[in-house]
């Protein structure tokens, strides 16, 4: 790449994001009702294994037709009042955002991702954290991809939700730990997209 | 507890590393919080040129409107500090704007307090103002926003730590690769050379680029203070890849 500019550099999100970045509806990816509905949840867990109580997670995943280039209409302001409302419960924009509580836990309500892009794309921001990381879920039945089939199989492991029944219907639910820091077989992969 | 001066005697032993693009290595012992919260691993690189993160979300008029974009104008009275006009112009590596994105910003208020339960610190909370706004990028990649001037604040990293004053933004790319948490300060801040989370950020250059400018031409007649501060985003997208990769 000719680069002519050099970029902006990154710095942490800090603790403070509470009342600008989260907005209604964040976890609620899959359109209302959608019986295809799954929820994919888990914590973000540090070196010490303690979980991180002041992390917000972006996600980003192609439409159920596989379309990468997403729609507006994730956060809506009332025209009114100003007040962000969130979705309308019918458009998959492929975008959302989820904060952890105070546990460390965090759980987001998607649809399945499509067979030509199947994973959802993670972007983990925190206090403590200089430069969000990257990375992806997938689901335990997706076939191993490029990304998945160059790594090890315990790095490979991280990657991969596993299916919680005791959540929602069966098959309906998935459990992601994402861990910051770790050994090889703990540590989630992250991603540099060079 | 640590003090400044040990501090600044690790950030020393930092200064002037060469880092990727300038950002900041994760790990950055000076910020205590780092240790724990950095990868151990190395990345793994990804250059599948149909990756849905070439991609990402988009934003539209029915997302954000222009009165987002006046942290000023949330409460029924005017919020008490200097007031001031924050805009730029935001681009790719390559000068591209970047159009019709969506940038978020937040702040402590003039007297640099957060409107968060965490931060209880003994400033005075502005009834007046809040401190979050949005804004969409223009054709042009512009964007602007109206605010008043964040005051500094102490932090628990070390005794008597005090973060200079500075506005959080978080922007999208036309691609998810691009997206950018970042922090925005004002000129010839006293507090610089101090602030672990400024200096790991280790290249004098790249620090520069962390820094808005005084642009009198953008200063509002008896209303307004004018800075400038232009983005560039970094990594590939969708749109450009062959170019990107070449």
């Amino acid at each position: 790449m000719t680069r002519k500019l050099e970029p902006t550099p990154s710095q942490t999100v800090g603790p403070f994001f509470g009342y600008a970045l989260p907005f209604p509806g964040g976890p609620d990816v899959a359109p209302a009702g959608h019986p295809d509905s799954i929820t994919v949840h888990g914590y973000v867990y540090d070196g010490e294994g303690k979980p991180i109580p002041d992390a917000i997670l972006d996600f980003w995943q192609a439409a159920p037709d596989g379309s990468r280039t997403g729609e507006p209409g994730t956060l809506r302001v009332d025209a009114s009042s100003g007040e962000l409302l969130g979705r309308d419960g019918v458009r998959f924009t492929g975008f959302g955002r989820v904060s952890t509580d105070g546990d460390g836990h965090w759980a987001l309500h998607t649809l399945p991702p499509a067979a030509d892009a199947p994973y959802i794309a993670v972007g983990v921001f925190a206090r403590g954290l200089l430069h969000h990381l990257h990375t992806r879920v997938y689901l335990p039945e997706t076939p191993d991809d490029v990304l998945l089939s160059g790594l090890a199989p315990e790095r490979r492991a991280t990657l991969r939700a596993r299916k919680d029944e005791r959540v929602g219907p069966a098959g309906a639910a998935y459990r992601f730990d994402i861990r910051i820091q770790g050994g090889a077989s703990e540590e989630t992969v992250f991603l540099d997209f060079a | 507890m640590v003090t400044q001066r040990e501090i600044d005697e690790e950030i020393a032993k930092y200064a002037g590393q060469v880092t990727p693009g300038g950002h900041p290595d994760r790990h950055y012992p000076p910020y205590r919080s780092s240790i724990l919260r950095s990868p151990r691993q190395p990345l793994t690189i990804v250059t599948e040129p149909d990756a849905t993160e070439l991609w990402g979300p988009v934003f539209g008029t029915g997302d954000v409107t222009e009165l987002d974009a006046d942290l000023t104008l949330r409460h029924s009275g005017e919020p008490i500090g200097e007031r001031i006009t924050v805009s730029g112009r935001v681009t790719d590596r390559l000068a591209r704007p970047v159009r019709n994105q969506l940038v978020e910003i937040w702040q402590a208020n003039g007297a640099g307090r957060y409107v968060h339960r965490r931060e209880q610190h003994p400033a005075p909370l502005d009834p007046n103002f809040t401190g979050a706004g949005r804004a969409l990028t223009n054709d042009d990649g512009e964007y602007l926003f109206t605010t008043i001037k964040p005051g500094p604040y102490p932090w628990g990293n070390h005794v008597n730590a005090w973060r200079p004053a500075h506005i959080h933004f978080s922007l999208f790319g036309t691609a998810f690769t691009q997206r950018l948490v970042t922090q925005m300060y004002f000129p010839a801040d006293p507090l610089f050379a101090f602030d672990p989370i400024f200096q790991s950020v280790t290249e004098p250059a790249a620090q520069q680029r962390l820094i808005a400018a005084y642009d009198h031409e953008r200063s509002v007649p008896n209303f307004s203070l004018g800075y400038r501060f232009d983005i560039v985003l970094d990594g590939p997208s969708a749109t450009h890849f062959e170019e990107d990769h070449q």
